[in-house]
């Protein structure tokens, strides 16, 4: 008799482990900050230099509008080489990467990108001397994007 | 072949910095999707974007799934000399799509 209880409860746990296991891959906050490390390596990651601009509240999370400026003279001494755009709970961190030098003469990127909930989005700023920057924004979202059926 | 949209400032100064604007028709499949039939509908996205001016980079991007559908993609450069801007992306299933647009500079 116990012999079945065992048998049934392990079944239990296994069907329990696989519904676990194909729960649908996940951003977390903290694969956010590791995608951010990977990026940044040891840098110190201040507040300030970038404005992101995202709505605060959106309706529909399949397409969100994203300015990214960040305060720089774009010379060549002193430009910005880089802008990334990180999200928190997109089933991936990473949403843009962008590549710039003093040609740019602005720092300026827009874009659109989807949401799959109410997050923090965040952009980070490399600048020429090394140095990063980052600036982040809530947005509420009400119709989730990336992980929705089709039918 | 992908229908882009692309706009330019048709004439600028020298030394203007002008904006550009780029819109290019594609799904941005994210393969987190379950399509009609239960499976998994794989990822088909645009990856990568790059800018020449005149056959030197001035832009690079790199996109995820996580850009909306018809990626948007807007930058500003500087107008130094009248010439050919090409734009090329590349991505998922050896899709690749290239525009030109001129730009005068008087």
């Amino acid at each position: 008799m116990t012999g079945i209880d065992e048998t049934r409860r392990g079944l239990l746990i296994g069907a329990g482990l696989l519904v676990l296991g194909i729960k649908p891959a996940r951003a977390t906050p903290e694969a956010m900050k590791d995608a951010i490390r990977t990026v940044i390596g040891d840098a110190p990651l201040r507040e300030g230099k970038v404005t992101l601009d995202v709505p605060p509240l959106v309706e529909n999370g399949n397409t969100v509008p994203v300015t990214v400026a960040v305060e720089s003279p774009m010379t060549d001494a002193d430009y910005v080489r880089a802008i990334h755009v990180f999200n928190e709970k997109n089933p991936q961190p990473f949403v843009i990467t962008v590549r710039l030098t003093p040609r740019n003469g602005r720092a300026r990127i827009a874009t659109r990108m989807k949401l799959a909930d109410t997050q923090t989005v965040i952009a980070v700023a490399e600048m020429s001397d090394g140095s990063f920057w980052k600036a982040s924004a809530e947005v509420i979202v009400t119709i989730a994007a990336c992980i929705e059926d089709i039918n | 072949m992908a229908r882009a949209l692309i706009n330019v400032p048709a004439t600028a100064k020298p030394g203007e910095i002008i904006e550009i604007k780029t819109l290019i028709s594609h799904p941005m499949e994210t393969g987190y999707r379950v399509g009609y039939d239960g499976a998994m509908i794989p990822r088909d996205i645009i990856a990568n974007f790059t800018v020449t001016y005149n056959g030197d980079e001035i832009f690079r991007a790199q996109l995820s799934p996580a850009i909306a559908a018809n990626p948007f993609v807007s930058f500003c450069t500087v107008a130094k000399e009248s010439g050919t801007l090409t734009f090329h992306w590349t991505g998922d299933n050896g899709f690749t799509a290239t525009e030109t647009a001129k730009i005068t500079v008087e």
